[in-house]
């Protein structure tokens, strides 16, 4: 008798580098962010043999931001290489970066060799060790037959639930070596079932509060943009008459010029939307993490609402502001399972009416400056000229929240910038990615003079790769936030944040093969503007701001969303 | 303050616990024991944990945080379940002729076992509830205690929670 022949998991002989660009093609990646060093070197010749698109950064910090960017405009996950050791190293501000606006990264370092793991040997970090409080998660690859599984497993974290960054550190012996390897392995992984669904009772429970409520307002967050959730957030909103407020991170999730608008709320956000948060007595967070930026003092933090979060990591509800209505769901599975709910809508005339009120006559402002640029101007002319159509990415500071309260997010996927942590150098880089990510797509990089020479050394690859990203210096000669703060809090003490000497932008721009402009009014930034907006070619504008101009209105630290100061002229 | 006692099962993969202490001290909560150890399960281990927390918000959070971890397959505060609870600890205590009976004496009420004998020193070893243990170094404290070791609790549900009714429980509150 015959036994019958089972069919063998099909084995491949392979190379630990070759069997992880064969696992990065099956996970469909079509570009990595990197930079080569010694323990990568294995993973770079099998990149030279069976290519996948590679983006050489010239630091690691500008690979991993702008594989954010990608991250964040694609909704794939952004790939990244680095060395080990130091090129591993680099990669922390971003990796952390990732991790605060839940972005989905996989990071591929190279360790040391495993039998000198231990013993400080040349370019040897901890890189697990260090980045275990940053990612998601992470691995170290103790065997090559792992490795198939890990990368899978690494793919499914980073882009399942709440988005994240996961490391996967490769010893050069493991990535070297030849092995029998397979495929063929499920993810298992018990310990990581997020819950997309919300539960009925809760949904049901929120649409009652809906219903009796007077004041609702829904506080929208980056969340409803990672589900991909916002015709469904704008059908709950309009169904049940609720107003909606965003978050830094949540611009284009709602559209800006809708009636049911009222801006951004936190710190720099807007008068009505920050009196909504305050005002409100049914407060519903759809993806969003109340951020200490967002939620001012928290002891007067909506101080009459009921509070309903909807989120997908449990662990942010009830974390920062106490909840009485908690949902665990998917944003966009949220709006639908509320759609779902009979019910009539909200009894908020009065209270729309009450904030449309707030709308008009405490709208953003801006004083008329003739030298020098407006930057606030500035960034409505931007809007202006492009229609709203480009994607917009910048890093912290006085420029990034002028661009979050000027110009009007009207779509999803359309900005990016870096809301948890903060990053200065973060917005340039990025809008390489996001460039990568839609090539035919206007991307805008509005920077700071200081974050833009943090990772100026990018600039090369717009040349290189023929990117046609636009850089908007908001050049005021400072780190504007930290003089605004300093001449708020700090007696007008200008420690450290005045730059006495500064690089000449225009020749930096011409030295990297790119087209660099000054503009020192608004007629002249508007005439370049509207000339490069609408060509091919990367270009660079040194807009010379206003330097004392700072941003209001403003919720200082320590004092709550109602006590916003600078709210008039 | 209070103290609470959380069990949590785990892969036991490279790395895990040096993951949930990370996450212990990333989230600014207060250790005081963690203890590890196989399960009846291969490769699933099970850690305890006594923690002092401020109040129900910052213990739900911990648990929530601990959930999270990839590789954390349940999380459970036991603390005001019936559970029994042990710690050892390992006492080294001066002993002369003379107060070598003494300490005898307050061992055998203990349950506790004299397992080393030097000329001038003799190794208690003690299990129990932290009071127990507690209770015991301080009536062994006048005599000089040369070394202490305590193992930290470690802690299960009992088999039976609601028949077993005369269980104190254990609340811990300080």
């Amino acid at each position: 008798m015959k036994a019958n022949v089972k069919a063998e998991p099909q084995e491949q002989r392979l190379t630990g580098a070759e069997t992880l660009i064969h696992a990065l093609k099956q996970e469909d990646v079509d570009v990595v962010f990197g930079y080569p060093g010694g323990a990568v070197l294995p993973i770079y010749d099998a990149l030279y043999r069976n290519p996948i698109k590679h983006v050489l950064a010239r630091h690691e910090q500008g690979a991993i931001h702008s594989a954010e960017g990608y991250a964040r405009i694609s909704g794939k996950p952004g790939v990244v290489i680095a060395t080990s050791g130091p090129g591993a190293t680099n990669l922390v501000t971003g990796i952390t970066d990732a991790m605060m606006d839940s972005l989905p990264l996989v990071i591929f370092t190279g360790q040391v060799a495993s039998g000198v793991i231990g013993t400080d040997a040349f370019q040897e970090a901890d890189v697990t060790g260090v980045t275990m409080p940053i990612t998601k998660h992470n691995y170290q690859v103790r065997d090559l037959k792992d490795l198939p599984r890990i990368v899978k497993e690494a793919f499914h974290i980073a882009k399942t639930g709440r988005p994240g960054p996961v490391l996967v550190d490769i010893p050069k012996d493991v990535s070297a070596s030849v092995s029998d390897v397979s495929f063929d392995c499920p993810v298992h992984l018990p310990g990581f079932q997020p819950t997309k669904r919300p539960n009925l009772l809760q949904i049901k429970k929120l649409n009652e509060a809906i219903e009796t409520a007077k004041k609702p307002v829904i506080l929208a967050g980056a969340g409803v943009l990672h589900a991909k959730g916002s015709e469904q957030l704008r059908a709950v909103a309009e169904a049940k008459h609720i107003p909606v407020v965003h978050t830094l991170l949540g611009l284009g999730a709602f559209p800006a010029e809708h009636p049911l608008f009222l801006g951004m709320g936190g710190m720099h956000g807007c008068y009505a939307a920050n009196m909504a948060l305050y005002e409100s007595d049914l407060l519903i967070s759809v993806g969003a993490r109340f951020d200490d930026r967002l939620t001012g003092n928290l002891k007067t933090f909506a101080p009459e609402a009921t509070v309903a979060h909807i989120d997908i990591d449990p662990a942010e509800i009830g974390k920062n502001v106490a909840t009485q209505i908690p949902i665990v769901a998917d944003a966009k599975e949220a709006m639908l399972s509320l759609l779902d709910e009979q019910g009539t809508p909200a009894l908020s005339e009065d209270w729309l009416q009450h904030l449309d009120g707030y709308k008009l006559e405490y709208p953003y402002w801006n004083k008329e400056v003739k030298q020098v640029i407006s930057p606030q101007q500035l960034m409505k002319d931007i809007h202006l000229i492009t229609q709203g159509e480009a994607i917009v990415t910048t890093d912290v500071g006085q420029h990034q929240m002028w661009a979050a309260q000027y110009y009007t997010f009207n779509e999803p996927h359309k900005w990016v910038t870096s809301g948890g942590l903060g990053t200065m150098g973060f917005g340039f880089p990025a809008a390489i990615g996001a460039q990568i990510a839609e090539p035919d797509k206007k991307v805008i990089s509005i920077v700071g003079d200081g974050g833009f020479q943090m990772t100026s050394e990018e600039m090369i690859l717009l040349k290189e790769m023929n990117l046609p990203v636009k850089v908007v210096i908001v050049n005021n000669g400072a780190m504007g936030m930290v003089r605004q703060w300093q001449e708020a809090f700090y007696e007008k003490r200008y420690s450290q944040s005045v730059f006495m000497t500064q690089p000449d932008f225009v020749k930096l721009a011409e030295c990297y093969g790119v087209r660099g402009y000054q503009a020192s009014n608004i007629d002249e930034a508007r005439a370049l503007l509207s000339e490069v907006l609408h060509d091919d070619e990367p270009v660079l504008i040194d807009c010379r701001v206003c330097p004392e101009e700072n941003v209001f209105p403003m919720v200082a630290p320590g004092t709550g969303l109602h006590e916003m100061i600078g709210v008039r002229p | 303050m209070k103290r609470r006692i959380v069990t949590a099962t785990v892969l036991n993969q490279s790395g895990v616990l040096n993951r949930v202490t990370c996450l212990f001290t990333k989230r600014h909560f207060n250790i005081e024991s963690i203890t590890v150890g196989h399960t009846e399960t291969e490769g699933i281990s099970k850690m305890t944990f006594v923690v002092s927390v401020e109040d129900d918000r910052q213990i739900e959070q911990l648990l929530k945080q601990l959930n999270k971890q990839i590789d954390v397959l349940k999380v459970s505060d036991i603390t005001n379940q019936a559970i029994v609870a042990r710690e050892l600890a390992l006492i080294k205590v001066l002993a002369n002729g003379q107060t070598r009976a003494e300490i005898n004496g307050i061992v055998e009420p203990f349950r506790a076992l004299i397992i080393d004998l030097s000329r001038d020193t003799l190794i208690v070893q003690v299990t129990g509830d932290t009071e127990k243990i507690e209770a015991i170094i301080e009536l062994l404290k006048p005599y000089g205690i040369k070394e202490l070791s305590r193992t930290g609790v470690t802690a299960f549900a009992r088999g039976s929670q609601k028949s077993v009714t005369d269980i104190k429980q254990y609340t811990l509150l300080k």
